[in-house]
């Protein structure tokens, strides 16, 4: 960390974007993590993400629960709306706001023991109620806050910064995602800016659960030799398999790109992902094909990377529950709470 | 690209803008910092090892310092140096004699004279007696100082100050011959002197030759002689109104004295628009305070004369066209009488030599001043050194501080026999300033604080003797406060790529967005994927080798850089590093240590 407040300099070559903001406008408090933390990395590209979307702050709803990652909200965007909630049950505060007001943007920080052991449950539930939000799981493979133990996301064979040799089959995010019906899911790696800020960008404007698992080392208790989430393993071990554009709604695919090894989805606001194969005959909207996939390669000890899987279609929990156009907050207090009358007479109806 | 040599002082030197800019290289953030610990005495003296004369050039000194302060590139002004630099000549010590050079008292048998008692000489003189050398000062005047003395009025530049000064160095065992003018070269070679320097200055002001000039002689002044007759308290008075012709300093410092001396009206008429002045903006201002009109466009044509006396002066009056900041056609609209009762020449000034004989072997270029080496400061006859203006024309103090310098090791390997072009390089020192984990011995925190304003001594006041100063000096909260403003550019960022494990924490967190990791290419890939764009070509590019895991490389512009250690502070491997850069100068004593 460090410890004064990052100044606010006027820079000449400074660029507002399309509200008005300049980047700085997203930056939140003083970071309290360690210095060299992926999380911060990660911080930046959420930065840089809604910056480049030209999201109001006040838009945004920046939701975690409890650890190093559940910490970074406070780092960015000071605008938005926050909730630092209980320990794993981050997903049911997120499911409770979005409740309440659809119209915000739901960002869940979450980290790998958050997610993956004390909220596994809920974790599993926000993917198949499909909530409309952005679910970061900043995946560093061990407990930092409580000095270094493995977390349910260390690989069998990984070994602690003190020698330790995990014996535990590990719990990953992504498949488990796959397996329950999720539709997005994404993995990234806090040292690669440039395909984190695009998957950011697309599970911010996907309409439904985006699950983003993000490879983020702990500089202080796992980025040694014998690690598999270090800085050097990760860049080692690390392969793509596809490549993402984000196009806005309002730009054309200008990307030439040859017939067969690139998809097209479109989101519900126009925009569109454009996904360059890089393995060729991978395809990551054939959920049986991606779940092939993904075990191969991890036989073969990669770090898959890049959209994974991806179905604009499944309908989100709004769509499911078929409640109101408006956000709840809008509706005028009649609409609401309409008397005991109409209780009266919706009760009458069920008996 | 190939990786950045970092090794060369050069590099740190220039991210330092200020010292680099310093003639004398002053160490300007480092005597900051030592005021902002309240070490005044020490700021004082390390001020004095560059510039010599601290408390005079805190004052009156060009400042070039300021033009080029970092701070100024954070769309800021520019930390208020030349001022700061008098409050440690303010608050120092009085007695300070135990920090001056020693002076041994076995001398090395070598004797040099020096001609004219001004800053250069003196310089010269500074830096040659700790050596063992025996200088003999010839000055023409009743006191020494040169143009300093003579020129920079006292309301400007207290005599208190100057004497002291002055003294410390004519206190080394000096032979100072006052009253003693030096009227023939040849003669003075023929005393035998091992060196001689030659540090009389531009002592001859110009004259501008327009009808009447010669009628109206009693009311018409050339500035410099002017500004050293008042100052000798030889002319007194001056007419109620008064014309001052030329915008440079002199005329800033003429145009004030006149106030003082029972002028009711000054204009200060300027041939070129605003844009052309000569004189700093903050001599400017302060001339314009004291309510001194300046008139542009106007162009002299003639002194008007009345019954023998001067009445006044015609001007042409001028429009120009001005492109790229270059008059490009010029057109004469009209004549205008401007009534006065004095017209102050100060249209610049030349350096005269008649006292030197031309058949001694020194060379005369084609405007008849002695050719001098620029690195040496030897004329063509050896062991005949020139410096300050009488080198290469009017300059300021600090330019000639730093000839007599260079001039004094020029002299002191002509004594001994040695090549004078064989000099020593600049040396480098680098430290950590790491305190602890995220601790820095340096103030690194970003002050978004305003310049502090100085205070002047009210209008009222000011015009009722010539040696009131004006400017009262900073209080103890001013100081204070501009202290902080200083951005340390001395604390280099110092880059270990061996160490980067390309976190990209020092990215992420530096608010100027100075550092870039990128792939290798050429220059012009390279400037493409800045994360903010190039836009001071003349600031340093560091550019570090390939990173162990990508291969990327580190880029940074120093231009943007506000010094604030953020980047160490994220480094999680001390990848980089906070570095105090120390260089070392060499000087007339660093040949015989």
């Amino acid at each position: 960390m460090s410890f004064i407040r990052k100044p606010k300099i006027d820079l000449p070559s400074e660029r507002q974007n399309e509200i008005g903001l300049l980047k700085r406008d997203y930056e939140g408090g003083l970071s309290t993590l360690c210095a060299g933390c992926g999380h911060d990395s990660i911080t930046a590209a959420i930065v840089q993400a809604f910056w480049e979307l030209s999201i109001p702050p006040e838009k945004v709803i920046k939701l975690s629960g409890i650890g190093c990652s559940s910490k970074t909200p406070a780092y960015f965007m000071s605008g938005a709306h926050g909730f630092n909630s209980v320990h794993g049950r981050m997903p049911s505060v997120a499911t409770g706001a979005q409740a309440g007001n659809r119209d915000l943007i739901c960002i869940g920080v979450s980290g790998d023991g958050d997610s993956l052991s004390i909220g596994f449950g809920q974790f599993g539930h926000a993917v198949r109620r499909n909530l409309n939000m952005l679910y970061i799981i900043e995946n560093n493979g061990v407990y930092g806050l409580t000095k270094g133990q493995f977390s349910a996301a260390a690989d069998k064979g990984s070994r602690a910064k003190r020698g330790d040799i995990n014996q535990w089959k590990n719990i990953d995010p992504v498949s488990t995602a796959i397996s329950m019906g999720s539709s997005f899911v994404a993995r990234s790696f806090s040292g690669d800016r440039e395909q984190l800020v695009t998957l950011l960008k697309a599970g911010i404007m996907h309409p439904g659960c985006a699950i983003l698992d993000v490879v983020s080392p702990c500089v202080t208790f796992n980025n040694h030799l014998g690690s598999t989430k270090s800085y050097t393993y990760t860049r080692d071990h690390y392969h793509p398999a596809s490549q993402t554009d984000f196009v806005p709604h309002a730009n054309e695919i200008r990307a030439s790109y040859e017939e067969g090894e690139s998809i097209i989805v479109e989101l519900h606001d126009g925009s569109k992902l454009l996904l360059k194969k890089t393995d060729s005959g991978y395809d990551a909207t054939n959920r049986s094909s991606v779940m092939r996939y993904l075990e191969q390669q991890r036989a073969r000890g990669e770090v898959v990377t890049g959209l994974l899987y991806i179905n604009a279609e499944l309908p989100e929990m709004h769509k499911i529950y078929r409640t109101s156009e408006t956000a709840m907050k809008d509706l005028e207090y009649e609409q609401l709470n309409p008397g005991s009358e109409a209780l009266a007479k919706l009760q009458a109806g069920m008996r | 690209m190939k990786p950045t040599n970092t090794n060369n002082p050069d590099y740190f030197h220039k991210v330092v803008d200020c010292q680099w800019a310093c003639p004398a290289h002053t160490d300007v953030p480092e005597y900051i910092r030592k005021i902002a610990q309240g070490d005044f005495t020490d700021a004082y003296i390390q001020n004095r090892e560059s510039n010599v004369f601290p408390g005079i050039l805190g004052r009156v000194c060009d400042r070039p310092c300021e033009p080029a302060c970092r701070r100024a590139r954070t769309n800021e002004t520019p930390v208020a140096i030349c001022r700061l630099k008098r409050v440690a000549a303010d608050h120092r010590d009085s007695d300070i004699s135990d920090r001056l050079p020693l002076i041994p008292s076995k001398k090395n048998g070598k004797k040099i004279a020096l001609i004219g008692a001004g800053c250069a000489s003196l310089t010269v003189a500074n830096d040659l007696m700790p050596v063992g050398y025996e200088c003999t000062v010839f000055e023409a005047l009743a006191e020494p100082g040169g143009l300093m003395r003579t020129n920079i009025p006292s309301f400007r530049l207290p005599e208190k100050v100057l004497n002291e000064e002055i003294a410390y160095i004519t206190d080394m065992g000096i032979d100072l011959r006052l009253n003693h003018p030096i009227n023939s070269m040849k003669e003075l070679l023929a005393e035998g002197y091992d060196a001689v320097f030659v540090g009389t200055g531009a002592p001859k002001g110009k004259e501008l030759s327009l009808p009447g000039r010669e009628e109206g002689n009693a009311n018409i002044h050339i500035g410099i002689s002017w500004l050293e007759s008042v100052a000798f308290e030889h002319t007194k008075s001056i007419g109620k109104h008064v014309l001052i012709i030329g915008v440079g300093n002199t005329a800033m410092d003429c145009c004030r004295t006149s106030l003082r001396l029972g002028a009711d009206s000054v204009k200060v008429m300027a041939r070129k628009p605003r844009d052309f002045f000569k004189a700093s903006d903050w001599e400017l201002e302060d001339a314009e305070e004291e309510n001194v009109e300046i008139v542009v466009n106007h162009s002299p044509k003639e002194f008007v004369i009345e019954d023998g006396r001067l009445v006044g002066m015609i001007f042409k009056q001028v429009e120009y066209d001005i492109e790229h900041g270059r008059i490009v056609n010029q057109l004469t609209t009209g004549e205008i009488m401007v009534p006065c009762d004095d017209v102050i020449l100060a249209i610049g000034q030349d350096n005269a030599f008649p006292w030197i004989e031309r058949d001694i072997g020194m060379e005369f270029d084609r405007w008849d001043v002695p050719v001098v080496d620029e690195t040496t400061f030897e004329s063509t006859l050896p062991g005949v050194f020139f410096g300050g203006d009488a080198a290469f024309g009017p300059k300021n103090i600090i330019w000639a501080v730093e000839h007599g310098h260079q001039a004094a090791i020029s002299i002191h390997r002509h004594c001994q026999d040695e090549d004078l072009h064989d000099r020593l390089p600049v040396l480098m020192n680098l430290g950590s300033r790491k305190m602890g984990m995220h601790e820095w011995s340096y103030s690194n925190d970003f002050d978004p604080a305003a310049r502090r304003q100085m205070q002047h001594v009210e209008l009222s006041q000011r015009f009722k003797d010539l040696t009131t100063e004006v400017e009262l000096g900073f209080t103890a909260e001013q100081a204070q406060q501009e202290v902080e403003r200083c951005l340390n550019c001395d604390i280099q960022t110092v880059f270990t790529d061996a160490e980067c494990i390309e976190c990209d924490a020092c990215l992420d967190i530096c608010p100027t967005q100075c550092l870039t990791m990128t792939p290798n290419g050429d220059i012009g890939n390279i400037l493409e994927k800045l994360k903010a764009p190039r836009i001071n070509h003349d600031q340093p590019l560091f550019i570090s080798a390939e990173l162990k895991q990508t291969k990327r490389i580190m880029v940074k512009d120093e231009n943007l850089c506000i010094h604030c250690g953020l980047c160490a502070e994220r480094c999680p491997t001390a990848a980089w590093d906070m570095q105090k850069s120390l260089f070392e100068f060499p000087r007339a004593a660093t040949f015989s240590s």
